[in-house]
């Protein structure tokens, strides 16, 4: 019955799971920010000096 | 050594996630950067600790975060005193990352028990299952479970006024733009 359900649904518990919702949205979004710059020179010229050191 | 070439290609291609998830962990570019080369230039020495056929991502995270967290100790007992925690003598994280957008959620990343937050992330960013979150940070797939609710529960109280306050703004402008 939706009636049941929506007495289960506090008005606290949907908030909570907005709140959920939204800070995992920004964590991926944090995260996929910093993905998205890519590979500093930095790192791929030491893995260079690296593999040549091997050769 | 003819993997050679796959395995810098392999260690290349992982770089973007060990950046993310660095700074997400220390909250600060510059360190991040150090410690995502520290993690290349172990594993390139001990390339023969890696199993081929495991999964590489996961092993290079393994390695980053063994050293962030000998790092953290380190750190931990040269600048913490009696009253003051360590995430109370990091300047500002946007002014550090120059990622103003985040700069709240980073904050309050900080504000996190070190266990809590690579679970966290490793799980609710980095895209890791529990189980190998689990072989990550070398404890039991429960724990890593029970980690990363505390750690939801956490940010959600650190968080929320916040984005109560956000809510609230959007809301306003809604009813304005109606009028």
């Amino acid at each position: 019955m939706p009636q049941t359900e929506k007495l289960e649904e506090s008005p606290t518990g949907r908030l909570s799971r907005d709140i959920q919702r939204k800070i995992g949205q920004q964590l991926r979004a944090m995260y996929t920010d910093v993905v998205n710059e890519g590979v500093p020179d930095r790192f791929a010229d030491l893995l260079r000096r690296l593999d040549d050191k091997n050769k | 050594m003819p993997a050679q070439d796959d395995m810098r290609e392999a260690m290349l291609a992982a770089v973007p996630n060990l950046r993310a998830f660095a700074v997400s962990l220390c909250g600060d570019m510059d360190r991040a950067n150090d410690l995502v080369q520290e993690t290349l230039l172990r594993a390139w020495a001990h390339q023969d600790s890696f199993e081929p056929g495991t999964n590489m991502s996961a092993w290079l995270f393994t390695i980053l975060r063994n050293h962030f967290r000998t790092e953290y100790r380190k750190r931990r007992r040269e600048v913490e005193d009696a009253d003051g925690g360590y995430a109370e003598r990091l300047t500002s994280p946007e002014a550090q990352t120059g990622h103003v957008e985040f700069g709240e959620l980073r904050e309050a990343l900080l504000h996190l028990p070190p266990d809590q937050r690579e679970a966290l992330i490793l799980v609710g960013a980095s895209g890791f299952s529990y189980e190998e979150a689990a072989r990550i940070c070398e404890c039991a797939v429960g724990t890593i479970k029970s980690r990363v609710n505390r750690a939801r529960k956490k940010l959600a109280e650190l968080l929320t006024i916040e984005l109560e306050h956000e809510a609230e703004v959007e809301h306003e402008l809604l009813i304005r733009r109606a009028v």
